[in-house]
């Protein structure tokens, strides 16, 4: 059997002809049926999210495989073939295993290291299982693919730091206060990623929040979706003292946060630390503030240069995950070779031997000096009972046709020959 | 070799060792060497104590009467808060700042002589004791507070310049370095005051004055008054933070001159031997 991936991802495809292939709701459903009852495909996996598209599938033959999948995501959604040609791609074998590693250890995402990634691919394995559209080979990929992808996680960085603006914020709210529940947080103004940020920090533990915007009613309405506490702009100098966290995220057009301020501020609250976060375009607060002691400043920019060196780091770090991913397919490579009738059947009567012999002495020493025909007979003996135990097993492993992968890993496991684990 | 000299030559080694994998540490990508630092420099530490307690008993007297035992038992103290931090609050990177003092301290003390003296008549007296290990702790917890001043100017640099890097990850939070350092600088400041009083009450029973001006006296009260003015700094002013850190490796400074300086280039009855 020979695995197969076919499929498209946001290299290869533009987010149009994204969600007209993805299989969402009921129709993933219908799609495992169809793969299941057809002949050319053994076992079948779909996985489809926003940025990918892939049928992983165990073959007979793998051109006949790939052709019929691709006609099978034409068909299923009603796309000619020259439009899904350009944006499929094929892997078969080897590349196919890689692939697969690759996905699951987020090294083919957009973002390399993201963390939704493995969690959909265990999902629409566990899917496929229920659907009884995996078999044997597929099973063993599958939980090979997660364990590859926590060996990459913990053995390599490429998860570790922030690569998106409020991680970011959070990140560095973190090394500046460490523990962020006994924490003030207030919140200027609004917009998507200031609110997104927010969330962020809440979801890290910040308690006490607080919200402020020009139109109070904004203010009030915000504070509730936070659990927080609105406060009237006119008092915003005032209430800051209390703050340690700021996220500003207005539109004026001015500063509306001078050094001076500022340094009155800090003078109120002993110089304890205050984290600021400026995010609006232009900038609502002075550069400036970023010379006082204690105070840490960042604007949008600021925070995009973070997040630049990060993924600059995470993408080295994907290097040292890639050499793990070829020594993994490579392992996973001499388990499938294992999965041939005739290294089992030599592996089966090789044990058997070697049991054989091993009670076959043990038993001679016990019973002590023998004549030699005595000897004979017992030796006679044992052969006859250990090829009468292995005949059965050898003539199924040499003339089954169907499912034979399945019989071999059965035959393995029964008899104890899988010398390769995890 | 003697047993002592064999056992401080081994902890000497273990701390160098630590001391190696403690800056590799602040290199490297990998978490692997973190534990091979604490270990190593438990592995001196336990050659350390035993050294120690081999002088101990031959001599008969607390090992601290020639600057290579003082130097010596001020490094055991220094390891000993060292433990005990790493152990309460699991910083980051804590071993690769304090080893560093700790192997200094120890190849110092190894460069002056070792052999065991016998104890003054005028040092024979319970307030000896008493006096001299208040101030070796007190000055274990500035050589810390120093340490950890050091660990936040670093880790504030990378979050003020706002360029990140591996190392800023792997540093612990700029509040909790500047908590630790004003909790050991309040450790530190009353053993020293106590050290100085007992100080005091015990010349007044050997000479019969509690005062004679004798450099050590002198900066150790320089001392005193650095760290006096730190923590009113702090605490009326708000000097937290970076200025801390700065004021507590500075006084750290003038702890070691006190220690080294005054013994080996002013003269006075402090002057060990």
């Amino acid at each position: 059997m020979e695995i197969l991936v076919v499929g498209l991802n946001h290299k290869t495809a533009p987010i149009e002809i994204r969600e007209r292939v993805a299989f969402d709701g009921q129709k993933i459903f219908d799609a495992l049926r169809i793969l299941r009852e057809s002949e050319v495909v053994r076992e079948s996996i779909i996985l489809s999210t926003c940025n990918r598209v892939e049928v992983y599938a165990g073959v007979k033959d793998g051109e006949d495989g790939a052709e019929f999948i691709k006609g099978f995501f034409s068909d299923f959604h009603n796309i000619p073939r020259e439009l899904l040609d350009k944006s499929l791609y094929v892997y078969h074998g080897a590349e196919a295993i890689r692939h697969i590693f690759r996905v699951s250890s987020s090294l083919d995402s957009m973002i390399v290291g993201e963390p939704q990634i493995l969690g959909q691919v265990k999902d629409a394995f566990s899917l496929s299982l229920k659907s009884k559209n995996t078999g044997v080979v597929l099973n063993r990929l599958m939980e090979k693919a997660s364990s590859v992808a926590k060996r990459i996680r913990t053995e390599t960085r490429i998860a570790e730091s922030a690569v998106s603006i409020s991680f970011a914020a959070v990140e560095l709210a973190k090394k500046i206060f460490g523990d962020l529940s006994v924490k003030s947080f207030m919140l200027i103004g609004a917009g998507e990623m200031a609110e997104l940020a927010t969330r962020h920090l809440i979801n890290n533990g910040v308690k006490d929040v607080s919200v402020t915007n020009r139109t109070y009613e904004r203010a009030e309405e915000l504070a509730r979706e936070f659990g927080g506490r609105p406060v009237r702009f006119d008092n915003l100098l005032d209430e800051l003292k209390h703050i340690d966290i700021v996220i500003c995220s207005t539109g004026a057009p001015n500063y509306i946060l001078t050094k001076q301020d500022l340094q009155r501020i800090m003078k109120q609250r002993k110089q304890k630390p205050m984290f600021i976060i400026d995010i609006s375009v232009p900038r609502n607060i002075d550069p400036k503030i970023n010379d006082l002691d204690n105070v840490y400043l960042y604007d949008i920019d600021d925070l995009q240069g973070v997040i630049e060196l990060n993924i600059q780091a995470r993408n080295r770090e994907a290097q040292k995950a890639e050499e793990i991913v070829t020594a993994e397919v490579e392992s996973f490579l001499r388990w499938k070779a294992s999965l041939s009738a005739v290294p089992t059947i030599v592996a089966l009567r090789d044990k058997a031997e070697m049991i054989r012999k091993g009670e076959l002495e043990k038993a001679l020493r016990k019973l002590g000096p023998l004549g030699e025909e005595q000897i004979k007979t017992i030796d006679y003996l044992t052969k006859a009972i250990v090829n009468k135990l292995v005949h059965p097993p050898t003539v199924a492993l040499k003339f089954e046709q169907e499912d034979k992968d399945e019989l071999i890993a059965t035959i393995r496991k029964l008899y104890g020959l899988n010398s390769e684990k995890g | 070799m003697e047993i002592n000299v064999l056992l401080f030559e081994l902890a000497l080694t273990f701390y160098l060792l630590s001391t190696i994998t403690g800056v590799i540490e602040l290199f490297r990508r990998r978490k692997a060497t973190s534990n091979a630092t604490r270990y190593l420099a438990i592995i001196g530490f336990l050659f350390h104590s035993a050294n120690i307690v081999v002088r101990y008993i031959q001599g008969g007297h607390i090992p601290i009467m020639t600057i290579h035992e003082a130097s010596s038992f001020f490094s055991w103290c220094i390891l000993l808060l060292f433990f005990f931090h790493e152990y309460r609050y699991r910083l980051g990177l804590l071993g690769s700042f304090i080893m560093p003092i700790v192997f200094i301290l120890m190849l110092s003390s190894s460069i002056f002589p070792r052999e065991i003296k016998a104890l003054s008549p005028v040092l024979k007296s319970y307030w000896f004791g008493i006096h001299v290990t208040l101030a070796f702790v007190g000055d274990a917890a500035f050589a810390m507070a120093c340490g950890i001043g050091i660990m936040y100017l670093v880790q504030e640099r990378y979050v003020k310049s706002k360029h990140l890097s591996r190392l800023f990850q792997k540093l612990p939070s700029l509040e909790t370095l500047d908590a630790i350092n004003y909790h050991l600088i309040t450790l530190g400041f009353p053993l020293l005051t106590l050290a100085i009083i007992t100080g005091a009450i015990w010349a007044n029973t050997a000479w019969g004055t509690f005062w004679r001006w004798d450099p050590k006296e002198v900066w150790s009260l320089i001392t005193w008054l650095i760290y006096a003015l730190l923590l009113h700094l702090r605490l009326s002013y708000g000097w937290r933070g970076r200025k801390a850190s700065i004021l507590s490796i500075g006084g750290f400074l003038f702890i070691l001159f006190t220690f080294f300086g005054v013994s080996l280039v002013m003269k006075g009855f402090h002057v060990f031997g």
